[in-house]
């Protein structure tokens, strides 16, 4: 059996391992509930993480592209990013895969030498993890971007009257003139 | 520099378990990001609100006034005894965990103390302790708590993660309203000075102003006139409003936002549209330029306050009844406070359409109606000529605005419009809808920009169903009859779904309105060119 024919077989318990492992990050009354609520709009937190977990297992097992694998990391860390962890904390969960990983697959290991083939799994989940960096950034990013567009948003109508008015007074006006009018009336001429 | 020697299980190990010790004895933990920021005093002056102070969420000591203890337990004996309800609310849980996970606060933080339950269960600790002969007799055995400054902390900051949006107490065996403790909570917190300033900044240019922004007649108007110039572009027709216009037959209120903000210049738009075509006999009112009433996030005596202008001037005025806006919070103030707070109108007549005819009976006491269900009878008789194929560039799902569909009830109006001005209507999933609508995330004052990340988790559960849409029918139109919703949706989809915008039902309505002597519309109200039309211009 190759090391990734192992994996698929063993995904369930993989998978089942790291989901436990983020929902480590939770008080353990929302951890229950994290885990049992299966309706996906009852527990978005819950059923996002784990449906993205599921499909990253898939992604890696089949050498998805890059993007497909970013979409689904990109619906866990969109989460993990504005809750209450440094960013550390939120993209932890992403090396726990490697732990999960070698725990479900060691007998197996210990019959046969798959130290190539984990070695060349860790690289993935590496990469992975840079990935996630890159979402987690972006979405703190996006945050900054929100408050100044609700500034923005609040205030444009303003500007734009604001702008009106100027054009209005000034439309056949040149900018030079009003520039030396100005250091006129500084100097009291 | 000190020397890196984290192995990398130290690297990824995380104690994030519960505390060791039980809720009631876990100092609260207050987050940058979770809160606002509080008022500034001169704003508590304006509106004569006590205990006005510096101070800080993030620092030890809030320089609390020295009687702050004796101030909180005789706020909660007063209000036990003014409001029954408030007291049935204190006894009456059981603690079944119904409501834990319902709500939007909790589904986003995973905070236990963001469960309904248990915040209910910070003030019930400290109504047990002072008000029952148990937890005076028995303490904490009996759930009971000291009163301490942590305590009020906590009440405080939890208070101010809660939007009243009632959506737990749909779930509730008993019917206990959490917004109604969450109200009383905060009239505390304010009792000591404990304001934010993203309501007590609106409380007071509402106080002075006749709105929460503070604008005043002159800008109310200009405000209106660009939108008439952007009209008059889009549809060639000059719309001339009046202000303030005795004798008219109808006052129309909306929320501020409407009058100022995107999306919601574009719901006014659509109003103004709908009123010409109609020849309404209406006006604008620059003195009960609000119809949103941030008041009710401070104490029940300031919402009332604030609210007595709008019968003020439908006295004023002369005019025979009031027509409102698109707001969430402004209809469950009008809806079920209004006619008690500041009635009875009784120098107004039951709205009645003066197109149709139809006598609107559900508002038979308030004399307020809807814009929704004035809209939606006018659609029913067939008084208005519409083109849905200028909205076929949006494929649109409801939000249902907590106050409008828990608060007052109106569930069907929206949609029916909806589904008579777009071709494409989605319905999100029907535990996120109607009923079970998900907060916006962000209602009640909590729409500063300080707390974003609360908003965000907040804003989940909601977003959550949107992107399902989304993903499903292309849905790219988050309609909605609220102006909270409006600004506050804007920032959720931006940061949950991109790719889908918001916009208030009377939009839609302005955009699929036929008007008379209407040139070709080759543009929807956001200045957009229509499909089909490009090059047309």
């Amino acid at each position: 059996m190759s090391f990734t024919e192992l994996l698929s077989e063993k995904k369930p318990a993989i998978l089942k391992k790291w989901f436990d492992s983020i929902l480590d990050t939770y008080p353990s009354e929302t951890a229950d509930f994290l885990k049992k609520q299966k309706d996906r709009f009852a527990n978005p937190v819950g059923s996002t993480i784990y449906g993205g977990m599921d499909s990253l297992l898939n992604s890696l097992l089949s050498n998805d592209d890059a993007d497909t694998i970013s979409k689904y990391l990109d619906d866990i860390v969109r989460i993990r990013a504005v809750q209450d962890f440094t960013p550390s904390q939120s993209l932890a969960f992403i090396f726990r895969l490697k732990d999960a990983v070698r725990e479900e697959t060691a007998d197996e290991s210990n019959a046969r030498d798959f130290s190539d083939e984990l070695t060349a799994f860790d690289l993935k989940v590496d990469a992975l993890a840079l990935t996630a960096f890159d979402i987690y950034m972006k979405c703190r990013e996006k945050i900054y971007d929100i408050k100044a567009n609700e500034l923005r948003n609040m205030t444009i109508k303003l500007v734009e009257r604001a702008n009106l008015i100027f054009e209005a007074r000034y439309r056949d006006i040149d900018l030079k003139d009003l520039v030396m009018e100005g250091n006129k009336s500084e100097r009291g001429e | 520099m000190a020397k890196f020697t984290a192995k990398p299980k130290d690297l990824i190990h995380i104690d994030f378990k519960n505390p060791r010790t039980g809720w009631m004895d876990t100092p609260v933990d207050i987050r940058e990001h979770m809160y606002c920021h509080p008022t500034k005093a001169k704003d508590l002056e304006t509106v004569g609100f006590p205990n006005i102070h510096e101070w800080r969420p993030a620092d030890e000591n809030w320089n609390l006034p020295e009687d702050w203890k004796e101030t909180v337990l005789n706020g909660i004996k007063e209000r036990l005894q003014k409001y029954r309800s408030f007291h049935v609310f204190m006894d009456i849980c059981v603690r079944c965990g119904a409501c834990a996970d319902k709500c939007h606060f909790y589904l986003g933080t995973g905070d236990p103390k963001n469960m309904p339950v248990l915040r209910a269960e910070l003030l019930r600790s400290v109504y047990r302790k002072y008000f029952t002969a148990s937890g005076k007799i028995l303490g904490k055995t009996a759930g009971a708590r000291e009163l301490t400054e942590d305590v009020l902390k906590e009440i405080w900051y939890y208070y101010y993660q809660c939007t009243e949006c009632r959506r737990c107490s749909v779930f509730c065996p008993y019917g206990i309203d959490q917004a109604e403790i969450t109200m009383i909570g905060r009239e505390l917190t304010n009792l000591v000075g404990l304001q934010l300033g993203w309501i007590g900044g609106p409380v007071a240019n509402c106080y002075m102003k006749g709105n929460h922004l503070g604008l005043e007649p002159h800008t109310i108007k200009s405000n209106i006139e660009m939108m008439l110039d952007d009209i008059e572009t889009i549809t060639g027709i000059r719309i001339n409003p009046t202000f303030n216009r005795k004798g008219a037959e109808i006052l129309f209120v909306t929320p501020s936002g409407d009058l100022f903000a995107m999306p919601g210049i574009y719901t006014a738009m659509g109003y103004l549209m709908l009123f010409h075509e109609l020849g309404l006999d209406y006006t604008w009112s620059t003195y009960a330029s609000e119809g949103g009433n941030f008041g009710f996030f401070s104490s029940n005596e300031m919402a009332k306050r604030l609210n007595s202008k709008i019968y003020a001037e439908a006295k004023r005025l002369g005019v025979k009844w009031v027509l409102g806006g698109e707001c969430g919070h402004m209809w469950r103030v009008l809806h079920q406070y209004m006619d008690t707070w500041n009635g009875p109108a009784d120098f107004l007549e039951v709205p009645k359409s003066p197109i149709t005819g139809t006598v609107f009976d559900n508002a038979k006491s308030a004399k307020m109606t809807h814009i929704s269900e004035f809209t939606a009878d006018l659609i029913k008789h067939g008084k208005l000529k519409l083109d849905k194929s200028r909205n076929d560039h949006l494929k649109v799902t409801f939000h249902d605005s907590c106050n409008t569909s828990r608060g007052m009830g109106m569930l069907d109006e929206p949609r029916y419009i909806i589904k008579n001005v777009c071709n494409h209507f989605y319905e999100m999933p029907e535990n996120t809808i109607r009923e079970k609508t998900f907060c916006c995330g962000s209602g009640t004052g909590l729409n500063a920009s300080e707390n974003m990340e609360l908003r965000m988790r907040g804003g989940l559960p909601r977003a959550n169903a949107v992107k399902y849409v989304h993903e499903q029918h292309g849905v790219n139109m988050l309609a909605n009859v609220c102006a909270i919703d409006r600004a506050t949706l804007s920032a959720s989809m931006d940061y949950w779904v991109p790719g889908v915008g918001v916009a208030g039902v009377s939009e839609l309505v302005g955009n699929a309105l036929v008007m008379k002597g209407e040139k070709e519309r080759t543009a929807d109200l956001r200045g957009e060119t229509l499909p089909g039309k490009e090059g047309a211009e």
